[in-house]
């Protein structure tokens, strides 16, 4: 249900504000890094044929980003059990023996993820990120063949990003109650 | 495989004194004159194949004036035929498929299908063991979960299969339904007999029967309609999947496609090489179910993982 309802949320959002989605501005330094980024989403554009929409990202948990009103400086890049969010760190289960915060968010710009070599991603294309491990679910969702797509199968469509089904810190998809049964023929009355 | 046997049956032609014409003058000086007004033409009306662009016109916005009075809203009934070039395919992802079935609930939504007595669902989700694989005999569409996925189960929803050779369309005795040139097999509700040969001929179970008159509440009925899809079906005739067809044939995804919460349904136009899924059937696992009886559906299951 809460799945359903972020879905929806974040198609509805992406009708709303479709003029305004072109990623919200950034720090100009990091122009350059985030044009050298922007031939994947170009491609998966033209190798469709139609026209294709990135739907909104979740909203952050309120009052949470940007980061940056409360980490101003780089931070002690040593793992260890964190004072601050206790709830993300109960839940987290994405390579949790092996992996911590500072391997995906940034230590230099909180607002911002970086990849393993370094160059800084936005937020809103954090695919970029879950697409270094997991290269032929990218490139399955590139296809349209991962993930999920609304609109027109000739034309206009927005596809979903990997945030909005999975949640990053604990992405395996959490089981979902079913809609009823059928009702047998013979429980039918007439 | 039909076509020959299709060309040589006798064909009314446009003109000739058929009965189908005789019954019309015979009813127009009898029964219409006891009956007044309310449809007799469409009782001694010719098939739609063979209908005039303006009788078929008359009977759509006789059918729009009659499902808007009775539904209290403006009700569409499109008729727009299949886009040039397209052959519609659908894939399923068995390796995603939760079993959650709001594909089924989208699906009775947007298709207007009897909500209950009888019960009408175009989508039958089927929960198998992972022990057994794809088993009919131990499948069970009735199964009642607190959550899904269940451990050591897995879920095969079928629905029509839009075969490129429907046993359905082979049996029925008055051709009420037939492939369209997209692949979607249709059904005309109007020229439906209610024999249910179609029904049983079907091995996928894919066509459901109105046994009763259907109950569709006028607040969720959905007033945007094809003639040969969605429209207000009565009772004793047959209906089943059209790949949504008033939104596939304005190029929207089907109802089901849009609803799953996992990403597990595809669809496109096979006869273009960059679809979805033809992207799934050139690099996936897919199969056809049962593939033996040679009914080569246009609806591929297949594992992405």
């Amino acid at each position: 249900m809460a799945i359903r309802a972020r879905v929806a949320l974040a198609v509805l959002a992406v009708l709303a504000g479709a003029a305004a989605l072109p990623a919200p501005a950034a720090d100009p330094s990091q122009k350059g890094k985030r044009a050298a980024a922007a031939p994947a989403a170009a491609r998966a554009a033209s190798e469709d044929g139609g026209e294709l929409i990135q739907a909104q990202a979740p909203p952050f948990s309120e009052g949470i980003f940007p980061c940056t009103q409360c980490h101003q400086k780089p931070g002690d890049p040593k793992r260890r059990e964190l004072v601050f969010h206790e709830e993300i760190q109960q839940s987290f289960h994405h390579d949790s023996e092996n992996r911590w915060c500072l391997d995906c968010h940034s230590n230099a710009n909180r607002d911002m993820l970086h990849l393993s070599g370094g160059a800084l991603v936005p937020f809103t294309e954090s695919y970029r990120l879950c697409g270094q491990c997991h290269g032929d679910k990218y490139r399955d969702w590139r296809a349209g063949v991962h993930g999920k797509r609304v609109g027109m199968w000739n034309g206009k469509k927005i596809y979903l990003l990997c945030v909005n089904c999975h949640n990053p810190h604990a992405p395996r998809f959490k089981p979902l109650k079913p809609e009823p049964a059928p009702v047998r023929p013979q429980e039918m009355k007439p | 495989m039909t076509a020959p046997g299709r060309s040589k049956l006798p064909v009314v032609q446009p003109g000739a004194q058929s009965r189908r014409q005789f019954l019309r003058t015979a009813a127009g000086g009898t029964a219409a004159a006891a009956l007044g007004a309310c449809g007799i033409e469409d009782l001694v009306r010719s098939h739609i194949h063979e209908l005039s662009k303006e009788d078929l016109n008359r009977i759509i916005a006789r059918l729009e004036k009659k499902y808007s009075e009775t539904y209290g809203k403006s009700v569409t009934v499109a008729t727009n035929a299949a886009m040039p070039g397209v052959e519609f395919g659908y894939g399923l992802d068995l390796s995603r498929c939760i079993g959650c079935r709001r594909c089924v609930y989208a699906c009775v939504k947007e298709n207007n299908q009897s909500r209950r007595n009888p019960q009408i669902q175009w989508i039958r989700v089927l929960e198998m063991e992972k022990e057994r694989g794809v088993d009919l005999v131990h499948a069970d569409p009735y199964y009642q979960a607190e959550l899904v996925p269940r451990p050591g189960h897995f879920y095969m929803p079928v629905q029509c299969q839009q075969c490129r050779h429907p046993p359905c369309t082979k049996v029925c005795p008055v051709k009420a339904t037939w492939s369209e040139p997209d692949g979607i097999v249709v059904i005309d509700y109007d020229w439906c007999i209610g024999c249910r040969c179609c029904t049983a001929a079907c091995p996928y179970g894919a066509r459901k029967f109105n046994w009763a008159e259907p109950q569709l509440p006028s607040e969720e009925m959905n007033p945007v309609t094809h003639y040969l899809g969605n429209r207000p079906r009565m009772r004793g005739v047959v209906e089943k999947c059209t790949f949504c067809i008033q939104r596939s044939r304005v190029g929207r995804y089907p109802a089901c496609v849009e609803i799953c919460p996992v990403g597990a349904r595809k669809f496109g136009n096979l006869l273009d090489p960059k679809s979805e899924i033809r992207e799934v059937m050139d690099r996936k696992r897919v199969f056809v179910f049962k593939e033996d009886l040679a009914t080569e559906p246009r609806f591929y299951y297949f594992y992405a993982t």
